[in-house]
């Protein structure tokens, strides 16, 4: 267990925690304010990340890419927002449930049709694709660190939006009460359909940006899309503040508790059954901390729902 | 009392009522029967599959349509019950008299401890909750190298009644699996009618009003979660027999969305629509998956417009079909 070891998977924690959070970001929003159980959230990270090798075969270009499956990300969530969604919000969590998942058998199975099953890859811009010394003996991979600060920066945006702006106050007054904005005369509706465009757009982009070094298969949205449960739930629901921190919280506890499970139970159990129960160990550690942290505060540490 | 009045029980069994469920249970009965006569050699092992997750169906039902509570992890506990009997096949225990308490054991130990947490949140919590615990198993059993890990492992044999080879035969097991959906039913049914069962309506519709009428609605709805985390274990118990390997995939969240979906698809809160759904959902599966490999890309659209169009489950649009034929 070196140093550079756990600078290095430090680094790697923050980034997933990054990732988590652009994901989960949209996510705690459509939960918080329409009150709607999104399933079909983690499909839209993985259409983001076809979209964008889509583009790539036909311009070259990584930035043309992105920002064309940006733009494409965002018209595919507004349709199904228009098509699907918007006829749920009003029945109740058993339907959304239903309706998304049947999104999602469509979607998964859709890519597999389109682009097969194999897994593809998107080239990283020639720029960015080397790496870097942090420290002595320290390499670090630029690209990781790219999506490091895009996701900083799109946290720190987004900060700005929903606590300086008039639509980021309607979306907080939105997620504490929905029904009384729209007594005072808000078009909840448009708000609805702004708030679930956007979060579509950020998880595209989310996938966009981790397709350079993950492949690119029809199944990588369901595992992400857990992950980004369990940091909105434990962030609470419809805070952004708190989905921020527990993505951080969530991509570090589970890259380190893989990196060192086995490492920290050797000394306690022996190297032999270390080898054993560490992976398990590892691979439970989110979930039994979302278990502490909704049996001490059963709301999430950043509830947004005022009573 | 009040409850009595605000939750009556069901009008005590009108015969027409129970065509449905007679007709359904005395269908299962004959299909080995008729089987070899229509040529389809996998109709008693398919016929038996339903069954199985119509058991695992009907315990979310009672969940689902009489708790309100949405449980997302329910498939956990049918893996539960199938690694109890797979692992304990793994050191030589094969007589269903350990095997199947084992099972039924393991997965309500599950559902009182996951239970005692996840029952403490409410809504959208409750179903992240279900699903973050489902997932715990899922990676659990994914990691555990001795047994399989990812790939699973392959049970020798059928679970034995005193050495003597009860489920060898498909179309036994068949039957005893049957019989086991029929007890399930029966008991579902019978615990939605009694008191117990009126509280747990009760709390579904509003739970302060309960808890003011005096009921302790956290402790009668971990009791529900336990009865039917024990259940689904039964499920599986009956699953490893009938497929004879157990897998981490018998618990992943997909498996957990399907169960719900069957039991949405043949009508929540009837226990007779689990059953049906179980079956549509299964027989869909089967019958689509033989034109294409990507048949789900046609059924997730046909989910959605069920929701958007056909509320209630078939059930539903059953008894408004009857309806409105019986208006001429």
């Amino acid at each position: 267990m070196s140093t550079t070891l756990l600078v290095v998977q430090t680094l790697n924690g923050l980034q997933l925690g990054v990732l988590l959070f652009l994901i989960a970001a949209g996510l705690t929003l459509v939960f918080g304010v329409m009150d709607f159980i999104n399933l079909a959230h983690g499909v839209q990270y993985m259409l983001g990340a076809y979209l964008a090798v889509a583009f790539y075969g036909v311009t070259g270009s990584f930035v043309a890419a992105l920002v064309l499956a940006l733009a494409a990300a965002l018209a595919f969530g507004l349709l199904l927002e228009f098509a699907v969604f918007r006829q749920l919000y009003d029945r109740d969590h058993l339907d959304h449930v239903m309706a998304t998942f049947g999104i999602i058998l469509f979607l998964n199975h859709g890519v597999k049709m389109i682009w097969g099953a194999a897994p593809l890859s998107l080239p990283m811009p020639e720029a960015l694709s080397g790496s870097v010394r942090l420290a002595d003996g320290l390499i670090y991979p630029v690209w990781r660190l790219v999506i490091i600060a895009s996701g900083l920066i799109v946290a720190a945006l987004l900060y700005v939006l929903v606590a300086h702006t008039r639509i980021g106050m309607l979306v907080r007054a939105g997620a504490t009460n929905a029904a009384m904005v729209s007594a005072l005369g808000v078009n909840i509706r448009r708000l609805f359909m702004i708030v679930f465009g956007f979060g579509t757009m950020l998880a595209g982009f989310a996938g966009i940006m981790i397709a350079p070094i993950l492949s690119v298969d029809p199944g990588m949205g369901d595992t992400v899309l857990i992950l980004a449960f369990v940091v909105i739930v434990i962030g609470g629901i419809g805070s952004i503040r708190g989905a921020f921190l527990a993505a951080l919280l969530i991509g570090l506890v589970d890259t380190l508790g893989r990196s060192f499970a086995v490492d920290i139970l050797r000394p306690i159990m022996g190297p032999s059954p270390a080898r054993t129960v560490g992976p398990a160990v590892a691979s439970m550690l989110i979930y039994l901390l979302m278990a502490v942290v909704l049996y001490l505060r059963p709301t999430g540490l950043f509830p947004a729902k005022g009573r | 009392m009040a409850l009595a009045e605000a939750f009556p029980a069901p009008p005590r069994a009108s015969l027409r009522a129970q065509i449905l469920p007679i007709g359904i249970f005395l269908a299962l009965a004959i299909l080995p029967l008729v089987a070899p006569a229509t040529g389809v050699g996998y109709l008693v092992s398919l016929g038996a599959r339903i069954m199985i997750f119509a058991i695992a169906a009907v315990a979310l039902d009672l969940l689902l349509g009489y708790g309100g509570l949405i449980s997302f992890g329910h498939a956990a506990f049918i893996g539960l019950g199938a690694y109890a009997v797979g692992i304990l096949a793994a050191h030589g225990f094969t007589d269903m008299l350990i095997a199947l308490p084992a099972a039924l054991a393991i997965s309500a130990l599950y559902a009182f401890l996951t239970g005692i947490v996840c029952l403490r949140t409410k809504g959208v919590y409750f179903i992240m909750i279900t699903l973050a615990f489902g997932q715990m198993v899922y990676f659990t059993a994914s990691s555990l190298a001795p047994y399989g890990g990812d790939d699973g492992l392959t049970i020798a044999a059928r679970s034995t009644l005193l050495g003597f080879p009860l489920l060898k035969n498909d179309r036994a097991l068949y039957y005893v699996v049957l019989l086991c959906l029929l007890g399930s039913y029966l008991f579902c049914r019978a615990l939605v009618a009694s008191r117990f069962g009126r509280v747990l309506r009760g709390a579904k519709e509003n739970a302060v009003r309960m808890e003011t009428v005096g009921f302790d609605v956290y402790r009668f709805q971990l009791t529900g979660y336990v009865i039917a985390g024990a259940l689904a274990g039964l499920s599986g118990f009956m699953l490893a027999n009938a497929t004879e390997f157990v897998s981490p995939a018998y618990m992943s969240w997909q498996r957990s969305g399907e169960l719900i979906v069957m039991v949405l698809l043949g009508g929540l809160g009837t226990l007779n629509g689990a059953i049906i759904g179980t079956a549509a959902y299964l027989l869909t599966e089967e019958w689509l998956s033989g034109y294409t490999e990507s048949w789900k890309v046609i059924f997730g659209p046909v989910l959605v417009l069920v929701v958007l169009f056909a509320r209630g489950g078939l059930i539903g649009l059953a008894s408004a079909l009857t309806r409105r034929l019986g208006r001429g």
